[in-house]
């Protein structure tokens, strides 16, 4: 019997197995999603632990490593849904050295509130389509959605994003 | 919006927002992992705990309510 017969039949040695293996790739995934290391740790776990509770559910033929993505990043989603109005993006960026350092961050600034303020569904998309160029297939086999549907999305997102940067005069 | 707008705000978001440079995980999460399975409480938010309370007020209040919430139901 392989290691996901015996995950899926609830055996503990496996899915420790599992999540040796995985933890790291999970991580990766989630960090880019919520850009914050100690909150990606959390959701990490959180992730391997809706996997374990739903390993009756899973089907050792299946894909693993897309059924755990998937999870991952509707913990994300969930987290960045309850942090919506208290988490504005981590401000990540070294010191500019250029005269006019003020107004570009200001500019940034105003991005990144812009940023914060989409939606989450809408909001996920564009970090991982646009910050960190996955492609729409990829982004849609994690959410469970179609590439038509993560375009969508991303119009929509786009959209709102430039009229709130034309609403703080910022050019976008 | 054409694809140069489209190009110039995926520009602007790099420049505010840059992508993470292969970020990795620098400890083994499997004794955070088991430290949560021995501990498996469900936390409640207190805001939940409100909306309970509200709606068990107004049911003990309004019986004649009973009917119509378990219909939407």
């Amino acid at each position: 019997m392989d290691v996901l017969q015996r995950f899926a039949a609830g055996d503990l040695d496996a899915f420790e197995s599992l999540f040796r293996q995985h933890q790291s790739a999970v991580y990766r995934w989630i960090v880019r999603i919520v850009r914050d290391p100690a909150t990606a740790e959390d959701l990490t776990v959180e992730t391997f632990w809706r996997v374990y509770r739903a390993h009756a559910r899973f089907h050792p033929g299946g894909n693993f490593e897309g059924w755990l993505r998937r999870i991952g990043t509707n913990a994300a989603l969930d987290h960045l849904r309850s942090a919506r109005k208290h988490a504005p993006l981590p401000d990540d960026l070294p010191a500019d050295p250029l005269p006019d350092a003020a107004e570009q961050e200001e500019s940034r600034s105003a991005i990144r509130s812009a940023l914060a303020s989409l939606t989450p569904r809408l909001r996920i998309v564009v970090q991982l389509g646009l910050i960190e160029e996955e492609s729409y297939r990829a982004i849609g086999d994690a959410l469970g959605i179609s590439e038509g549907a993560v375009k969508l999305r991303m119009f929509r997102a786009v959209r709102i994003l430039r009229k709130k940067l034309q609403q703080w005069e910022v050019k976008p | 919006m054409n694809a140069q707008e489209f190009k110039e705000l995926g520009e602007k978001l790099h420049d505010a927002v840059p992508p993470l440079d292969q970020p990795e995980l620098n400890r083994d999460l499997w004794p955070a992992m088991l430290k949560k399975m021995s501990d498996p409480r469900v936390r409640v938010p207190w805001f939940d705990w409100l909306l309970a309370a509200l709606a068990a007020t107004v049911l003990i209040f309004f019986p004649g309510a009973i009917p119509a919430l378990l219909y939407h139901l």
